[in-house]
């Protein structure tokens, strides 16, 4: 069977028309909807995870003075926040939201490829969100093993959830696999195949490329988790020893005998390691996106760009052993991998390269999105700098189980990330809802994010160097521990209960502007990208009415000299002198100046 | 266009329509083949995972193989007749012709629920003569691997019972010819995998 173009199908069999309001909101094909339902329920979600973090540091700040927490809960509240932080929250809204959200609209396409399966992704996502959120209220409650799950204690006994809880954990996991394998297909073929007419790979924007190799990790990634899931369910329904090694519970010996622990954390670490990835390439192509749109200059270096996303990708593959150095590995392993992680440093410091080259002499527009994405440029570098750090194995075996290693991942794939979905949700609320965010509220949102978020890790590194151990319920009184280290410690409490009070701010806006927000016009920001030149704002279902757009030229003509505006968009022919009229380009709802 | 060149183009050099109707880059390809093809790269992974997991836990001492059940030999002709029977239903509605295209397809389906009730009988036979599930390593490995097998299969037969009922409704073979071929490659590379697992499981 022949390919046929995308421009010659027949726009009626593609668009899935709903008939009512269950069809059009709720059992929905349309990608925007779908869309709106991944990033609505990974906020949710999210909300849940933060209030845990909040959970677990009122007890480290002002321990044995609130009774909020037990040291099994606290236990339970931190495994609980790292896998919603990163699986269910950072994962489900960068590509089902964003993915979801961005690739057919960037790629003048009216839907995804299979609409069906996309619907079928996201109430299974639901789904394995539910299960999830079931394991708050079985006997036992959720596992508390830690987000990496680590046989042998994740099902031994005095490790709190090891019934119920971890049996709910894994499958919740496996489901959640099930749900991004569907969606992940979707935004691949769609990206290779549903491109409109003149849209080459290269004229793609940096959000596309970093969602598609994204999806592509994670592709490959989670099935390492999927396999490690089904293992550890086997070992802990049926008996087998996979993973369990003969071992002694409360004075008994268990029924397992020879199994590998180590092999589960080579299996969960090749999903982790990419998975770290799998939440940053969307970010670096949304915050590409984000910095050259409100700099009014073309990214710098897109080719270095897209190779670096894919050369990151790949070699994302073959850094995870450097989260087992204290596992113990064979010297030669370990500076394998430290080599391996260091290299990784290569294309991603070109990325940083890049945004602020891409910064250098710009049109900069200090709009909130772009607040969010240059306060990204500034903790990713700080995250990243640690990272150097600890890729290096003697470096890293002092530091592994400090407050140091905390600092690093929060500041590289916590609050980095974060103030890029922040970015992205100002920048693109206007496309998605028609109206505009308040401007001064967001950017008071940015600064108690980015202020706090500093005050929150910047001590924690200098708490890892005195060596203040993490996972712990209570420090106790230990002599290398200064009793400044829990003034500190109370510090860093007041600043987190500061900035997760703030992101209040965030909802107040989002919803507030729905109905109160100016009218923001199909083209605010006066991008130069296909989703801003639909011919409804917000998009209406089929996304580009009658006719399929045609591109013309990349995404990030801007500035260019000679053009009677600072952007041509992607649709406009090289023949056609672009004018303020026929880019739907209002300068009354110009926003993107308000500010200044 | 080689996927190299294109990573080598400038885009903010080249101006105006690339590529006419079909933009560079896009398979000859329906959508549904790329994303089968994807697919089976993921199922790969997963049995690769496996595999690996498998040599390595091999290399610990409790380990002690399984008795190769001899039923295995018949279980896996179930499974190349059903391959067989699939890649004739392909060359069938690939031609045009609907003579023996419901034999073919609907018979390939057919030998692939039958080469399930057999790995299952193996199952029962195994239990039946004490190899449990947990008794040893190899034996956990012989039921997950065989089991995530039959979950593959199974999908593929869900696809294959709705194309099923579309062609015994009446479905003209021209319509069909895409499902028909997609469900030929997935069960060729179901086969491959059951080979290179028969080989692994019994060799060690």
């Amino acid at each position: 069977m022949a390919y046929v173009p995308l421009a010659d199908q027949d726009a009626e069999t593609e668009m899935h028309h709903p008939h009512s309001w269950v069809t059009k909101y709720v059992w929905s094909q349309d990608h925007k909807v779908i869309a709106i339902q991944y990033g609505g329920i990974a906020i949710a979600v999210g909300c849940v995870a933060l209030v845990l973090s909040l959970l677990m540091r009122m007890q480290l700040g002002f321990p044995e003075t609130f009774d909020l927490i037990d040291p099994s809960s606290y236990y339970q509240s931190v495994t609980m926040h790292g896998m919603i932080m990163v699986v269910y929250l950072l994962t489900a809204l960068f590509l089902g939201g964003f993915g979801n959200y961005l690739i057919p609209l960037m790629c003048g396409a009216r839907d995804m490829v299979f609409p069906f399966l996309n619907m079928l992704s996201v109430w299974v996502y639901l789904l394995s969100v539910l299960i999830l959120m079931a394991s708050f209220f079985v006997g036992g409650g959720p596992t508390g093993a830690g987000w990496t799950l680590y046989p042998p204690q994740t099902s031994m006994a005095g490790t709190p959830g090891n019934g119920m809880g971890i049996i709910l954990m894994l499958v919740s996991l496996a489901v959640f696999i099930v749900a991004f394998t569907m969606g992940g297909l979707n935004y691949v073929t769609t990206v290779f195949q549903y491109r409109c007419r003149g849209l080459t790979m290269m004229r793609l924007p940096l959000s596309v490329w970093g969602i598609l190799v994204a999806t592509i990790l994670g592709l490959f990634a989670f099935p390492a988790l999927l396999v490690s899931a089904v293992m550890m369910l086997f070992d802990t329904l049926l008996g087998t020893s996979f993973f369990m090694p003969a071992i002694i519970e409360s004075g008994t010996p268990l029924d397992y005998d020879g199994g590998s622990p180590i092999l589960f954390q080579h299996l969960f670490w090749f999903f982790g390691h990419p998975e770290v990835y799998i939440v940053a390439l969307p970010a670096f192509g949304l915050v590409s996106d984000v910095l050259s749109t409100h700099a009014r200059k073309n990214i710098f270096g897109y080719r270095m760009m897209v190779w670096a996303i894919i050369a990151i990708g790949g070699l994302s593959f073959i850094v995870w052993a450097h989260h087992m150095y204290v596992s113990g590995m064979n010297p030669y392993f370990g500076f394998f991998f430290a080599t391996t992680t260091l290299i990784i440093a290569v294309p991603t410091a070109l990325k940083v390269y890049n945004w602020v080259l891409t910064l250098w002499e710009g049109d900069i527009r200090l709009n909130a999105p772009m607040y969010f994405a240059i306060g990204f440029i500034f903790t990713f570098i700080h995250g990243g700098l640690t990272g150097l750090f600890l890729g290096n194995v003697v470096i890293d075996l002092p530091l592994s189980d400090t407050y140091f290693v905390v600092a690093h991942f929060h500041m590289v794939m916590g609050v980095s990330p974060v103030l890029v979905l922040f970015a992205a949700l100002y920048h693109w609320y206007p496309k998605v809802t028609g109206r505009m965010y308040h401007e001064g509220m967001a950017k008071v949102h940015f600064w108690c994010t980015f202020i706090g978020t500093y005050a929150i890790y910047l001590p924690m590194h200098y708490l890892g160097f005195l060596g203040v151990p993490r996972r712990y319920y209570a420090m106790g009184t230990t002599d290398f521990i200064p009793e400044s280290a829990q003034d500190l410690n109370t510090a860093i409490t007041i600043a987190a209960l500061f900035v997760g009070v703030s992101q209040l701010l965030f909802f107040i806006n989002i919803f507030w502007s729905l109905r109160n927000g100016k009218e923001a016009g199909p083209n605010p920001w006066g991008s130069a990208s296909l989703e801003w030149q639909t011919p409804d704002t917000p998009p209406a279902h089929g996304n580009w009415g009658d006719e399929l757009p045609t591109v013309y030229r990349w995404a990030y003509d801007y500035s260019v000299p000679g053009a009677h505006q600072d952007f041509i968009p992607q649709n406009t022919p090289e023949s056609e002198e672009p004018t303020v009229d026929d880019q739907h380009f209002d300068p009354d709802h110009d926003v993107s100046k308000a500010d200044l | 266009m080689s996927l190299f060149k294109q990573l080598t183009d400038k885009p903010w050099e080249r101006k105006g329509v690339i590529g006419g109707l079909r933009p560079e880059g896009v398979f000859e390809s329906p959508p549904e083949r790329v994303a089968l093809g994807l697919f089976l790269t993921v199922a790969s992974v997963i049995f690769s995972l496996l595999a690996v997991s498998y040599v390595l836990r091999m290399s610990l001492p409790d380990w002690t193989p399984l008795a190769d059940p001899s039923q295995l030999w018949l279980n896996t002709a179930l499974l190349v007749i059903s391959s067989v029977l699939f890649q004739w239903a392909r060359n069938t509605a690939n031609a045009g012709k609907q003579k023996n295209l419901m034999t073919a397809f609907v018979g390939g389906g057919v030998f692939a629920l039958l080469f399930i009730a057999g790995q299952m009988l193996t199952w029962d036979n195994l239990q039946a003569s004490g190899y449990f599930m947990a008794s040893n390593p190899a034996n956990s490995f012989f039921y997950l691997l065989t089991g995530i097998h039959i979950a593959h299969l199974l999908g593929g037969l869900w696809v294959w019972s709705k194309s099923s009922i579309r062609l015994i409704s009446g479905g003209k073979p021209e319509d069909l010819r895409l499902s028909i071929e997609l469900c030929t490659l997935y069960w060729h590379f179901l086969l491959i995998v059951w080979l290179i697992m028969f080989a692994m499981l019994s060799n060690t």
